[in-house]
């Protein structure tokens, strides 16, 4: 690298480094092919996801139904596609909501000792609840709604990441280094950002994928039990608790929205180690 | 320019609550730092020095005490008035390691010193870090690396870099080579003893290695469980130490001479829990020149002559003196 790059040259470079790593630019593809079919759904889809055909129904996968049909038969591949719009919007809104208050709530309560006691008690009260009893709760005092969802599985991870946070946070307001920067006379919302935060992506990123995992999943639960989004609109999670049903019969009803949960969180997943790693300096080397 | 007295600490105090009660790390510490000379604080570990030099910056609150820098109370000031004080106090830290940020180039960690205090831009800015790398002995293309490439005695520089980008006037150096190997030590120590003869710093050099204290102050503060035992200047303290516990201290400390011969004087025991220490003269438990009216007095820093005060109540006993001499 050059002695003095301009941060073009050092931006680029970054780019280049994610690319070259294989598991990244695998998990990039995947990811980007998951969404593109989720957002082109309709210009893609051969059927509409809620047509109707009685004479097709429960047939297994074909030229004519790629993953088959349901119990109804409504085209697999169709509703797949079309339910990847929602549940991929779900998982990444959880984890953007879960992000934005967890990661505030668990730094001002790592690093602001008089705060702590009292985030850290509602932190332990809210995680002693079973998440999807808080979340069917919260739904049930909100009322069911495509929004009403996101926001209660985001108050129900929140606390996950804020404790993760929280805890490194102590660790880390301790360090010499953040010691040092008080003693330039860094202020403190920048020695929050540049020194704490900035340590703490990694278990961020983590932390965020799972989520954005158990996000979907619990959507689909909460669907099921009826407190989702509409059971017409398709969603991973609606799909394989109805699929649940025939899944002797036609375990490609179940399979199919499987993989696409599968597919996604891996795909993440491994985008979030490579972005984890490039974030690391001292990882950086091992590329 | 030596001759005034730049920092005086005087009756610095600080307590921790622990589950167990309170502990008193400082205990009514004084000392004054003249412009341009370094003074030496040494102690055991738990002896409270380290707090003491924290304390004096104010990065850990003191309960009590007057922290007078150029005139000026420091902690008089507000949080936001102590900012601008800030570049003119600064701090080398013991674990060079744990005291740069792993995710921060060692531009931004420089550069974070200069943009709040002393900011330059564009090339200025890093014709500026380059000079402050060169000045510690780095190449100046050591701007655009990582601290985890640099070896432990490299970090130390860097870290005595970001100390100096912001040009104090004062530093307080926390144990800044015991974390060294032996053979990185000494060049660390040339290096901080250069850059305080350019720079004309006054420095808070804190220490438990008392040859190392010798060689680089011109003033020594013995600390023991929080109080101080004896200071003045380190020619009258390392010629005849009058404190049992200095004395006890540089019988330990090893000679160049092999063949010299030193009595040792061996300290019983661990030094007692801060939790509840001794009444009277905090080290009379280890002392071997206690009597009864030890556990009585707190003995006051009383002048001995040439700036020299001990705190120990038979520091004029024959026996005592008489051992300050052997060693």
């Amino acid at each position: 690298m050059a002695a003095v790059g301009s941060p073009a040259i050092a931006e680029a470079s970054f780019v280049s480094r994610l690319v070259t790593r294989k598991t990244v630019m695998i998990g990039l593809l995947i990811l980007v092919v998951v969404a593109a079919l989720a957002i082109l759904a309709p210009w893609i889809a051969p059927y509409s996801p809620s047509r109707l055909s009685v004479v097709n129904r429960l047939k297994p996968p074909s030229g004519i139904y790629w993953f088959g049909t349901d119990e109804f038969g409504r085209d697999v591949f169709s509703r797949t596609i079309y339910a990847g719009r929602l549940s991929l919007l779900v998982g990444a809104s959880v984890v953007a909501f879960a992000a934005v208050f967890g990661v505030t709530l668990g730094l001002v309560a790592g690093f602001f000792r008089r705060l702590d006691t009292p985030i850290a008690r509602i932190i332990d009260a809210m995680m002693a609840f079973p998440d999807i009893l808080l979340a069917i709760a919260l739904v049930a005092a909100l009322g069911p709604s495509l929004v009403t969802v996101i926001v209660a599985l985001g108050i129900v991870y929140t606390p996950r990441l804020a404790r993760i946070v929280r805890a490194s946070t102590l660790v880390i307001r301790e360090l010499p280094y953040v010691e040092a920067a008080r003693a330039l006379g860094v202020p403190t919302w920048r020695i929050m950002s540049r020194h704490v935060l900035r340590n703490l992506v990694s278990p961020i990123l983590v932390q965020g994928t799972f989520i954005f995992a158990y996000a979907m999943l619990a959507e689909a639960g909460l669907s099921f039990l009826g407190l989702g989004v509409s059971p017409e609109i398709p969603t991973w999670g609606t799909m394989i608790a109805a699929g649940r049903q025939y899944i002797g019969q036609a375990d490609w009803m179940t399979l199919f929205p499987g993989i696409a949960i599968i597919l996604s969180v891996l795909s993440l997943q491994m985008v979030g180690d490579g972005f984890r790693d490039l974030l690391d300096p001292r990882l950086r080397k091992d590329l | 320019m030596t001759g005034e007295t730049l920092l005086s600490v005087q009756g610095l105090t600080k307590q921790f609550q622990t589950r167990n009660g309170t502990v008193k790390a400082v205990d009514g510490v004084s000392f004054d730092v003249k412009r341009g000379t370094i003074v030496g604080l040494v102690g055991e570990s738990g002896s409270g020095k380290t707090t003491a030099g924290r304390c004096t910056l104010r990065l850990v609150e003191p309960n009590d005490g007057r922290i007078v820098f150029d005139g000026v109370d420091l902690r008089t000031l507000s949080e936001r008035e102590m900012r601008a004080y800030r570049s003119r106090l600064q701090i080398i830290f013991q674990d060079p390691y744990s005291s740069l940020n792993p995710r921060l180039r060692v531009d931004q960690i420089i550069g974070e010193a200069l943009d709040i205090h002393r900011p330059v831009r564009g090339s200025a800015r890093r014709d500026r870090i380059a000079e402050l790398l060169h000045r510690v002995g780095l190449n100046p293309d050591a701007a655009r690396r990582y601290p985890h490439e640099f070896s432990g005695g490299q970090r130390q520089r860097i870290g005595i870099a970001r100390a100096l980008a912001v040009e104090p006037d004062f530093i307080v150096a926390d144990e800044p080579v015991s974390a060294l190997d032996v053979s990185v030590q000494a060049q660390v120590l040339n290096l901080i003893q250069d850059l305080q003869q350019d720079f004309g710093l006054t420095m808070l050099f804190i220490a438990h290695d008392l040859s190392v204290v010798e060689y680089l102050c011109d003033e020594v503060v013995v600390m023991y469980l929080g109080r101080v035992m004896e200071r003045g200047p380190s020619r009258e303290i390392y010629a005849m130490p009058r404190h049992p516990y200095t004395q006890a201290l540089l019988s330990a400390a090893p000679l160049p001479d092999p063949a010299a011969d030193r009595r040792r004087i061996v300290l019983k025991g661990d030094i007692p829990s801060p939790l509840d220490p001794p009444s009277g003269c905090v080290f009379r438990t280890r002392c071997r020149y206690a009597v009864e009216a030890c556990a009585e007095i707190v003995p006051p820093l009383e002048d001995v002559g040439s700036n020299h005060h001990v705190a120990c109540i038979r520091h004029g006993d024959p026996e005592v003196i008489s051992q300050g001499l052997t060693l």
